[in-house]
């Protein structure tokens, strides 16, 4: 990458330099000027078809203040306990449902991760064994992401039935193509000297991933497994809404029924929940990070 | 007890290695010279099968190497050692780690996974360890250790490989010269106390020259010169790394005195550099 510099006639090297870098300088803003048109273009194209129009806006905000207004629980200072006491007139059940949520969560995560794993190094372009398997992997992958995690739930609820297993296949399923780029990324980063090192002593190809690839990526593999966690806990409140378990069925049977401070009580403690999560994980992640792998 | 015929290697349109051919008998300390592009790396490598050959054959004990595949062609590997100059270490390992992997093509894949070696196993690692002096950082990670100390231990894994063959490429290049003479100790006592056939790939002709048996002199891929030490005269020299090959260090080693005039050493240097 770059360009060469070739001084002119009697140039000396210093001002054919400024020429140079000048030229490649013009270049470079006519490359931003055409970058921001495209993107003014986008947008105004994404305005139009999304129909944001300001008049829509604007009639819109009221209603969503009343929904807000709706659902907002009857909080008297004086009766405050009481209140608070009513507003969660079924904690101890969304509770359960709460903690399931973040198992269901958590065993999507986990299982993909496992896949994520397998299918990684197979996926990466410069380990794989041979092109019809880097080929298939990389398909499988590129599928598993595709399909957003609503979709899979919906597909596995009609097969499987209501529940938490169909939330925890679909989490599974998308986590394991989110991860598994995240890690074949990851792995073709790896330093293929180390690659030949444990190649040249005679190891066959899983005992070089193994060797070689796995102890330079795994602690990225946690940092990203810990980060998918934390987006997975968001979706399998989501994913409930159509039959997959978790708090996320609750909150949707609720809004049906226009329980309306149901609906806030609920809402609150999602976010609370995946708050909590994403602090926690966070930590976690930072504490990994630097940490030597223990192999 | 190596014997390679009419090997050829080429990338494209250019040919790295030419047409060697040159036999190797057992327990031969070799130092493979040659200027940078000449095709000494290609050619360790071609005899560990990293690269495939376009063209000739290897033969080593009656086998043809240049023929293997799988799980023979592993077995080859791991009966000729490869040392490299940066070290190829798995760096967040631990140095028995390390050395252990040197015996993972002796054992089935499953257990070697799940990183179970035997105690006798773990034993020969450390016995390793300690013919190279470094017994003591066994536990440490790999990436703590200096230069000389991590190639140390790729002496080690190569060690534990029971190699009957020690290929090393540039094993001294990035190390100071007190570490490089340690490490070329090392290779010189496996090769005289095991009997390991060792080749290794030099940049200093006075290295060679001290500690090398028989000297491979290597251009455009073909081999130039082969010959005791005593044999490389500064014409020789010359016709290995072309004109202006001698610097310095060379002088030195072939017994010649210093260049008269400093500045003109300087310039031929800046300019290959
Ligand atoms: N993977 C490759 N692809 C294309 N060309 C290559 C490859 N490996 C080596 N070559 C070419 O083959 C020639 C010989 O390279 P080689 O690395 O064997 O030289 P060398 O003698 O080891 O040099 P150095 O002293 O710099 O290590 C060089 O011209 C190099 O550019
Ligand atoms: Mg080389």
């Amino acid at each position: 990458m770059g360009t060469i510099i070739h001084p002119k006639n009697g140039e000396d090297w210093a001002s054919s330099f400024e020429r140079a870098r000048a030229e490649l300088a013009r270049a470079k803003r006519a490359r931003n000027a055409s970058f921001v048109l495209l993107l003014l273009f986008a947008l105004g194209i994404s305005f139009w078809a999304g129909e944001v129009r300001t008049s829509t806006l604007l009639e819109g905000i009221p209603n969503f203040f009343n929904y807000i207004n709706d659902i907002a629980p009857e909080l008297r200072h004086d009766h405050l306990l009481t209140d608070l006491g009513e507003w969660y007139w079924n904690l101890g059940h969304w509770l359960i449902l709460l903690v399931d949520t973040v198992l269901i969560a958590f065993l999507g995560t986990f299982l993909g991760t496992v896949a994520a794993f397998l299918l990684s190094f197979p996926a990466s372009r410069n380990l794989s064994p041979n092109g019809t398997v880097h080929f298939a992997s990389r398909r499988l992958l590129e599928f598993a992401r595709a399909v957003p995690e609503l979709v899979y739930a919906l597909v596995f609820v009609f097969s499987f039935g209501i529940g938490p297993l169909p939330g925890v296949l679909a989490l599974a399923v998308h986590t394991t193509g989110a991860l598994g780029k995240l890690f074949s990324e990851a792995n073709e980063n790896a330093s293929l000297d180390t690659v030949e090192g444990v190649r040249s002593v005679g190891a066959d190809w899983f005992q070089t991933m193994r060797f070689a690839v796995v102890p330079q990526v795994l602690p990225n593999f946690l940092s990203y497994s810990l980060l998918r966690f934390e987006i997975n806990v968001r979706a399998a409140s989501v994913i409930g809404f159509v039959g997959a378990g978790g708090i996320g069925q609750e909150l949707m049977f609720v809004i049906r029924q226009f329980v309306y401070s149901d609906i806030s009580a609920l809402v609150l403690l999602i976010i609370l929940t995946v708050v909590l999560m994403d602090i926690s994980c966070e930590r976690l992640r930072h504490r990994l990070i630097g940490r030597e792998a223990l192999l | 007890m190596l014997s390679i015929k009419n090997l050829h290697k080429r990338y494209g349109a250019a040919t790295a290695v030419n047409g060697v051919t040159v036999d190797i008998p057992e327990g031969q300390m070799v130092g493979i010279i040659g200027r940078s592009g000449a095709g000494k790396s290609t050619l360790l490598r071609l005899i560990n099968r990293l690269t495939d050959a376009s063209e000739g054959g290897i033969v080593c004990c009656g086998e043809e190497v240049t023929a293997l595949s799988g799980r023979a062609l592993r077995g080859w590997r791991a009966r000729c050692a490869m040392i490299f100059q940066q070290f190829n270490l798995v760096s967040r390992l631990s140095v028995v780690a390390n050395v252990l992997i040197g015996r993972i093509a002796y054992r089935s894949t499953l257990p070697t996974l799940f990183n179970f070696f035997s105690l006798e196993e773990r034993a020969m690692a450390v016995r390793a360890l300690e013919r190279l002096d470094m017994a003591a950082n066994a536990l440490k990670r790999a990436d703590a250790l200096s230069g000389g100390q991590q190639q140390r231990v790729a002496i080690a894994r190569a060690l534990v490989q029971e190699p009957r063959l020690v290929l090393a490429d540039e094993p001294i290049a990035s190390l100071d010269p007190h570490n490089a003479a340690r490490v070329m100790d090392a290779l010189r006592t496996i090769n005289r106390e095991e009997g390991i056939t060792v080749l290794t790939n030099l940049h200093q002709v006075g290295t060679a020259k001290s500690y090398c048996d028989r000297i491979l002199g290597m251009a455009h891929g073909r081999i130039v010169f082969d010959g005791p030490p005593e044999a490389l005269t500064l014409t020789r020299v010359q016709e290995i790394y072309g004109a202006g090959g001698e610097d310095e260090e060379v002088r030195q080693a072939l017994g010649l005195p210093g260049q008269s005039r400093p500045e003109a050493a300087g310039g031929a240097c800046l300019a290959s550099a």
